[in-house]
């Protein structure tokens, strides 16, 4: 399955939600996503992977731009993830340490109000 | 010892083709389900990294893949099912492996893998410092460092005409024969 992209306005947070294949075919389209969304003022963004069948290290390597884009802002990326052969990417390569990782949208926003 | 060879011109968007395929020769091999996951994504890494290694060195030449399967050459007596087949013959040989090897044609000296920075600002090649000719978001350490992490043996060959890239697997039966139960 190709890449779809989507995204929506909750409060001050953008949630981008990913569904399907992210390699390195795909990566450029959600790279370019991320970037247009923080030159248009969007810091602090949540990307909901439930609905991600694949990621590989072009995948992680876009999110972490996109954290590194929105901290130079002061903002936030945080990912929503349940699916554990996702999570075990983020794992072997010590991601989890560098992304908030939650299981909902709902918690992502949360947590980050709440700090 | 059954070989299926696949050549793909440098492009990204034949990696998919590269790693659907390997998970199915896998599968068909008697790989555990729960290990099919691990060499479709090792897969996509190694071929990922040959593509960015030919776009920059050699984009004309092609990129070959190896899937071998070292349980023989026996496929004729297969049943349309043949899964109990399988199980039968991954129990009764346990020194059976299945093998991926992804050859590439780019000169290794010179490129990313000498000039790796250090892995944490490799992360960060999705920056506006992606290199010229380089694929966006791509860093090859990383996805170096994803295939040591998931392939049971790796072996990578640098060379002045290419790199081998070898990674194998054991081949065991899936200890839980549900499907989708992980």
């Amino acid at each position: 399955m190709d890449l779809k992209l989507d995204h929506y306005t909750e409060g001050d947070t953008e949630i981008v939600v990913v569904e399907g294949e992210i390699d390195v075919y795909t990566a450029p389209r959600l790279r370019e996503l991320l970037i247009d969304l923080v030159n248009k003022g969007n810091f602090h963004l949540v990307v909901n992977m439930e609905k991600v069948e694949f990621l590989d290290s072009t995948g992680l390597g876009v999110l972490v731009g996109g954290l590194k884009r929105v901290r130079a802002h002061d903002g936030t990326l945080d990912l929503v993830c349940t699916q554990e052969r996702i999570l075990k990417i983020f794992r072997i390569t010590g991601l989890t340490k560098v992304f908030g990782i939650h299981n909902t949208v709902q918690e992502a926003i949360d947590k980050r109000s709440s700090k | 010892m059954a070989t299926i060879t696949l050549t793909i011109s440098a492009l990204p968007a034949h990696v998919r083709t590269a790693r659907l395929m390997a998970a199915t020769v896998a599968r068909r091999a008697g790989i555990a389900a729960s290990a099919i996951d691990e060499i479709r994504l090792a897969v996509g890494e190694a071929c990922s990294r040959a593509v960015a290694a030919h776009k920059v060195h050699c984009p004309t030449q092609p990129i070959l893949l190896q899937l071998i399967d070292s349980s023989g050459p026996d496929t004729s007596s297969e049943t349309g099912d043949g899964t109990a087949e399988k199980l039968l013959r991954a129990n009764g040989i346990t020194t059976r492996r299945f093998e991926v090897v992804v050859t590439d044609c780019a000169p290794a000296k010179g490129n990313e893998e000498s000039a790796e920075p250090p892995a944490i600002d490799g992360l960060f090649l999705d920056g506006d410092d992606t290199p010229p000719g380089g694929i966006s978001g791509f860093s090859p350490g990383l996805g170096l460092a994803v295939i040591t992490g998931l392939a049971d043996e790796v072996k990578i060959d640098p060379n002045d005409d290419g790199t081998v890239v070898r990674m194998s697997w054991p081949v065991l039966p899936d200890p839980s024969p549900e499907p989708g139960a992980n």
